[in-house]
Order: C-alpha cells, then structure tokens, then sequence
C-alpha cells in the first residue's frame, strides 16, 4: 500500500490528518469564543455537541484523525533518526532560513498532547463522558460548559498553563500548515511565500481566539467586570 | 602582496568503511588567503607525504562547481557557510587567522564513509537509473521554434537542471531526505514537453528507488535549499509531491 510504503505517501496521510485537525482546531476556536460573546449560547452548542450520535461520531473521527497523525508521526521521526545514520555531526549549525519550529515538531506535538490528555480530564470527562455514561463525574450539569469554563480559569495557575500550551500549538501550526499543502503538493514558487503567509494567519486566529478565553478570566472579566 | 594565514584543521579520519573515525588536529601555517579549501587540503597532503603519513582522503573533481563531485561538511554547512557555492569554489579569504576549521564528511545513513572524507555516493546515481532519464533518442538539436515552449517554465526547468547531484540536501536535512535531489531531477523533466510523457512513471519509480536506499522523508525545513551550492528551490519538492499523488491517485 503506497500510504504507508513510500515516503510522499506517508506525508501525504500526515498532511490530511494535519488539515482535518486545523480545521477542527478553527471550529473548536470559534465555538469557544462564544462562551466570551454570551455563555447561554455556548452552553447551547454543548447541549447540542453531546451523547447524540452524530456528536459520537465526530468524536470517533477527531480520535482517530489524532491517533493516526500521532503514529504516523512517531513512524516517520523512527525513520527519518535511522536515515540520518549512527554518527552525528560533531558541529552543526542551522541556516537562518529555517524555522525552529519545524526541526522540533514532535517535540512541539508531544507538548501539545500532554496538554491535551490533561485538557480531556478537565472537560471532556466531565461533559461528554459524564452525559454518555450517566456517571456524575463533575460539579455541574454536563452540559453547562460555561460553569466548567468559569471554574477551571477562576485559577490563574490553569490560565496560564492553557497558555502556555496554545503557544506550543501556535509554534506547530506555523510550520504545520504550510508543511502540509507543500506535501499536498498545492505550491510553487509564486505560492510559496503566499502559503506560508496564510499558514501564519491561520494558525495566529486559532490561536487568539482560544487564548482569549484564559485572557478574559485571567484579566477578571468573567465574573462581571 | 598576498596575505596569509595560520589555520588549525579538525578533520575526520576513518580508516574504512567499518573502521571507526575520529578527529585528529593538523596545524597549516602560511596558508595563501587566495587559494581554495581544497588547494589549501592540497598542501597539507603534500606535508602530510613528506612526513610520511597518510594524507586525507577527499573527493574533487573539476574544481569550478559544476561536477558535483566536492563534498566536506565545514564548520556545520555543508560545502561551507558561504551561500550557493560549493567547497572546490570556497576561497581561504572567508576563514581568520588562527581559525580552528571543523571539516567532516556527509553523515547519511544512505551515503557511507568509504575513507575519511570521502563518502558513497552512487545512491544518487541509482536513483537516476531508476528513471530520471527519456527513454528514448530525441535526435538531435531541434529547431528553437519547432517545439514552442514557454519561457517561464524553460527558466524553471534549468533552473531545476543545475542540480549538480552533490548529496549537500541530503547531508544538511535533518531526517537525510534526498527529495531536493530528487525533485530537480523529476522537475527538469516534467516541465519540458519530451519528458512529459513519462512524468508519471517517473515519479513513482524515483521515489520507490528513494524509499528503498533508506533516505528519509522530508519534512519541509528547507535546510537544503538553504544550504544547496546551486540554490535549488523547494517548490520543485511540491511539483514532485504533486506528480507523485497525481499519478497514484490515477493507478
């Protein structure tokens, strides 16, 4: 199978995987940025995004698009360390046309999937999980997102701990975006400044929009200011 | 009056293929800022001869950087700091006097130490057997309007043409991916009406010769574009992405 035996195909499956979750990202961005504008509409899109069926298979396809872009990942990094060989270049010195964030982007990825696995405990077990299960694993209704929102930020320690990992995000997006429709093969040479423009655009509103939110409660908004 | 300077060499030596290597330090005193690296290594051998030891081993061919031939990884860029010019074509004028220069081979999984410096690079040319090549005799010279092509996509098959297949991409890429390499050969080709016809075909057998050399997969970093001594772009990467997906999406 030419997705996992040559190596443009392995790219290409890490770059759908790569698009379907920035667009993801986009929409969870703008859902979030709700809870800013009005908590009763966010708490309406939670209502509506839990233990329904379509909801359970979006969440079944976000999963998997997340554990297939992580192996392949993992596989690549394996392959790329064996490519490079057994001795390593005693002086190496990086050309300043290159990012730092594309050399370190299983390190960005892992950063964000620590983050990740604490961000799922801190609301998906206790909304999505909590509904499909019946178990009361929160203080709230499952469904009230915005208490949840209100109370984990009520700490600035968690504030600044989602900020933190949304810079992370930022930094991989950056070279992710661009990197994925350059092996899409969607570039050439009057496109390839172009793209990584739109790539930085992209991945600077998704950023915002969610970083807004930790903002908005650090700043003390959230409580009627 | 020619200026001179005093330089200490840190190079990799290996006696083998299997050997183990390791740096050994060489003083060069009155080294003429007007002569290239590899005059300069030329004069070193020569002290090296004369006091009976074995010289280092290293590999050059036409010294005016167009045979590809010249490798050497020098204080962490390959074929040295300088932009867009190869090792034969690096002059002692960019080093200090009193300099300590780091000099290694590529380190490749796909490229092998065959002797300190001097490393296997016919991994390359098993790629252009693969299929980046016409496969059949298109005569002679045709007339410059016989087949009308145009002079933008003219520019960017030369351009992709300069490949001189050094192995630099491969050397500088972190995951040792030799798509730059591969993607001028598959662009200088695919661009041009005669080479057309079997882009696809091409393209796939290329990169399924890549693959099993053990190169890696590229992740977009650009170091090689950076570091190409021919200035090759990335966007030649895209095209070949592009002609592979497109042929196999076809299968």
């Amino acid at each position: 199978m030419w997705l996992i035996d040559s190596s443009i195909g392995r790219k290409f499956i890490m770059s759908i995987t790569g698009v379907f979750l920035v667009l993801f990202l986009l929409f969870h961005s703008l859902m979030n940025f709700t809870v800013i504008i009005s908590p009763e509409a966010y708490n309406a899109i939670c209502e509506f995004l839990g233990a329904n069926w379509y909801a359970l298979v979006g969440t079944s396809v976000l999963a998997a698009g997340f554990v297939i872009h992580i192996l392949y990942a993992l596989y690549l990094t394996a392959q790329n360390m064996r490519a490079r060989g057994k001795e390593r270049y005693a002086v190496s010195k990086n050309q300043k046309s290159v990012e730092w964030a594309s050399q370190n982007m299983l390190i960005l990825g892992a950063i964000v999937l620590g983050f990740l696995v604490l961000h799922l405990y801190n609301f998906w077990y206790k909304m999505q999980f909590a509904e499909l299960t019946g178990i009361h694993t929160g203080q709230f209704h499952p469904a009230d997102g915005a208490a949840y929102v209100a109370d984990l930020f009520s700490s600035p320690v968690y504030c600044v701990i989602y900020i933190v990992w949304l810079v992370a995000l930022w930094l991989h997006l950056t070279h992710g975006v661009w990197s994925a429709l350059q092996s899409l093969g969607l570039n050439n040479k009057t496109w390839l400044p172009r793209v990584k423009v739109i790539s930085n655009i992209v991945s600077t509103i998704v950023i915002l929009l969610f970083v807004s939110i930790p903002v908005y409660y650090l700043l003390g908004c959230g409580s009627g200011c | 009056m020619e200026k001179t300077i005093n330089v200490t060499l840190k190079v990799w030596r290996q006696a083998g293929p299997k050997a183990k290597g390791a740096f050994e330090l060489y003083k060069l005193d009155n080294v003429s800022t007007d002569s290239s690296f590899l005059e300069m290594l030329d004069v070193l051998n020569e002290k090296l001869i004369k006091e009976r030891k074995e010289p280092i081993v290293f590999d050059h061919d036409c010294r005016e950087g167009i045979c590809g031939m010249c490798s050497l990884y020098i204080n962490g860029h390959p074929h040295g700091k300088d932009g867009e010019t190869t090792t034969c074509q690096l002059h002692m004028r960019r080093f200090s006097d009193g300099e300590t220069i780091v000099v290694e081979p590529w380190r490749s999984a796909a490229f092998p130490v065959i002797k300190d410096l001097m490393v296997d690079r016919s991994a390359y040319d098993k790629i252009i057997q693969a299929g980046g090549y016409v496969s059949v005799n298109t005569g002679g010279v045709p007339d410059g309007n016989a087949i009308p092509i145009s002079k933008i996509k003219a520019d960017e098959a030369m351009d992709a043409a300069s490949c001189i297949g050094c192995g630099a991409c491969a050397a500088a890429c972190k995951n040792g991916s030799a798509m730059l390499f591969l993607a001028a050969k598959v662009s200088q080709l695919a661009l041009l009406p005669q080479g057309r016809v079997e882009a696809s075909a091409r393209a796939k057998a290329m990169v399924a010769k890549m693959d099993e050399l053990g190169f890696g997969n590229c992740t977009n970093t650009g170091a090689c574009e950076a570091e190409c001594p021919k200035a090759i772009s990335i966007s030649h990467i895209a095209r070949l992405n592009r002609e592979f997906l497109c042929a196999k999406f076809q299968d």
